[in-house]
């Protein structure tokens, strides 16, 4: 169907332009490259109807991912749940709340595949049979799968220490799994000479320009699940600090092409979460900085979210900053508190950074950053499923006894007088 | 002191093609001001008003100098110092 609509790659430092290539940063000045679009002819090509007669996953906004043509690796990504989370609102003491709950992201649980479909998909374009990434997990978990089912190759490169979890959930998929001693940020920077040493395309590195647009995907949902508009706040997980950079971007593009019904410029304010252990941009955030300061250690059960040096964290303070919004950290204790919480609220159970987002979104409303009478969408990224670990502490053990109704009955809270038979 | 310099794959153009150039000084930034005499091209492309430029990330061996005394950090023959490029990763 659709022919690209992409013009190439510009640098967002000095606007230097380039063709479609895996390169992600600038050779003049290291700028971060990003994908530039032809809006003028997306708006003629694009239409809500349109949209609206497509398959409901991230694809049915094509037009505005880079790709040429049709996806060929994670054709069925995205189209994951806006849930009205009435319960935790009333819990939280607000009026609208909705979760965006990528924790059911197919197929790895995590909305690490919108990217990576984007990624595969150009990977393929490029020519590569090779791929790979530096990953905290989710990252590994999808490129490892979404490779797999695309007969690609993949080497994925994790801190040693992760979650079992995760690494049993990448090499399920055939994957070549290294495990690196050191940060995430020392894997990063070996993937990095790697990347270009043999070659290869890596979907945060060479690739990178392309991958994290497929984030976008998840800020396009939100705005045509809300009826094609934008809520008034948003609250985000920071790792990298690019997510909450595009969703931004969706926003503004949706309306650029003529499919919103509201104008997001200065009405939206977006809210950055981080766990205390590794919290370089809420800290830059709150002490009004214009950067983060690199962390060397991350020491969080939120590893998903332990980049200690985010690649985009100064776009990510740049946007906070200029929305209006604002940024938090929260501890270990509130990361597994509130990942309870959203469990018997509203029967969704996040992976720990849905927790750090989910504890921040209360500091913010108990602080008075975020008003409880105007609409909240609280972005869920990930599956509790790979870290049931860090919640096994605050949830109750479960109860045991002998298949007998007399030592059940105790058990049955409240009522003591069991109904007649 | 003679330091091994890394130069990524794409920034190549400006040292003639070579993966690694040597240059010296006793610091980092002296080792750098070597390398900006031998090779002008790449060091405008790190260096912005005196500054390391804001995604260009420095390591020495395999430390981020920003952990270490930044261009202060005194280096040893043998070291390696890599120019990497920040954007990548997350």
């Amino acid at each position: 169907m659709s022919d690209s609509f992409v013009r190439g790659l510009k640098c967002r430092i000095c606007g230097k332009a380039y063709p479609k290539e895996p390169l992600n940063f600038c050779t003049d000045d290291f700028g971060p490259l990003e994908v530039d679009y032809d809006y003028a002819a997306i708006r003629e090509a694009l239409s809500r109807e349109k949209i609206e007669l497509r398959n409901f996953n991230m694809w049915r906004y094509r037009e505005l991912l880079p790709i040429d043509g049709e996806p060929t690796v994670g054709a069925q990504v995205g189209g994951t749940p806006l849930v009205p989370a009435n319960r935790l609102a009333r819990e939280l003491g607000v009026q609208q709340l909705w979760l965006k709950n990528d924790a059911v992201n197919f197929p790895t649980l995590s909305f690490k595949d919108r990217v990576v479909s984007v990624a595969l998909s150009k990977a393929r374009e490029f020519g590569f049979t090779t791929v790979g990434c530096a990953s905290t997990g989710n990252l590994a978990n999808s490129v490892a799968a979404n490779a797999a089912a695309a007969g690609l190759n993949s080497y994925i490169f994790v801190p040693a220490d992760l979650e079992r979890a995760k690494i049993l959930n990448t090499s399920v998929y055939g994957a070549k799994v290294i495990g690196v001693h050191g940060t995430y940020d020392q894997v990063n920077r070996l993937c990095t000479q790697v990347a270009f040493k043999y070659g290869w395309g890596f979907v945060n590195i060479n690739l990178r320009p392309f991958y994290a647009e497929g984030s976008k995907s998840m800020g396009f949902e939100i705005a045509e699940q809300l009826g094609w508009r934008t809520p008034q706040h948003v609250v985000c997980p920071m790792a990298g600090g690019s997510l909450i950079c595009k969703i931004p971007k969706a926003f503004d593009e949706l309306h650029k092409v003529g499919l919103l019904k509201n104008d997001p410029k200065g009405s939206v304010k977006f809210y950055g979460a981080q766990p205390a252990g590794c919290s370089p941009i809420s800290t830059a955030v709150k002490n009004g900085w214009e950067t983060h300061r690199p962390v060397r250690k991350p020491n969080t059960i939120a590893k998903s979210l332990a980049i200690g040096d985010p690649a985009d964290g100064f776009f990510a303070c740049k946007l906070i900053r200029e929305s209006g919004g604002w940024a938090e950290d929260v501890t270990d204790a509130e990361i597994a508190d509130a990942m309870a919480l959203l469990g018997r609220t509203e029967g969704i159970f996040a992976e720990t950074a849905g927790g750090v987002t989910l504890a921040v979104t209360r500091k913010l409303l108990e602080q008075g950053r975020i008003p409880k009478d105007e609409e909240i969408v609280i972005c869920i990224t990930g599956n509790g499923l790979k870290t049931q670990d860090a919640v096994a502490e605050v949830l109750e053990q479960p109860a045991v006894i002998n298949p007998s109704l007399e030592e059940f009955e105790p058990l049955v809270e409240g009522a003591r007088e069991p109904a007649l038979v | 002191m003679t330091v091994r310099i890394q130069i990524p794959t794409p920034m190549r153009q400006h040292t003639e093609g070579q993966a690694t150039v040597e240059a010296s000084g006793g610091s980092v930034q002296a080792v750098l001001e070597d390398l900006a005499k031998k090779y002008p091209g790449i060091s405008q492309r790190i260096f912005e008003n005196g500054q390391v430029r804001r995604f260009v990330n420095l390591y020495l061996n395999d430390e981020d100098v920003r952990y270490l005394d930044n261009l202060n950090t005194p280096v040893k023959d043998g070291d390696e110092l890599s120019i990497i490029p920040a954007v990548a990763g997350g």
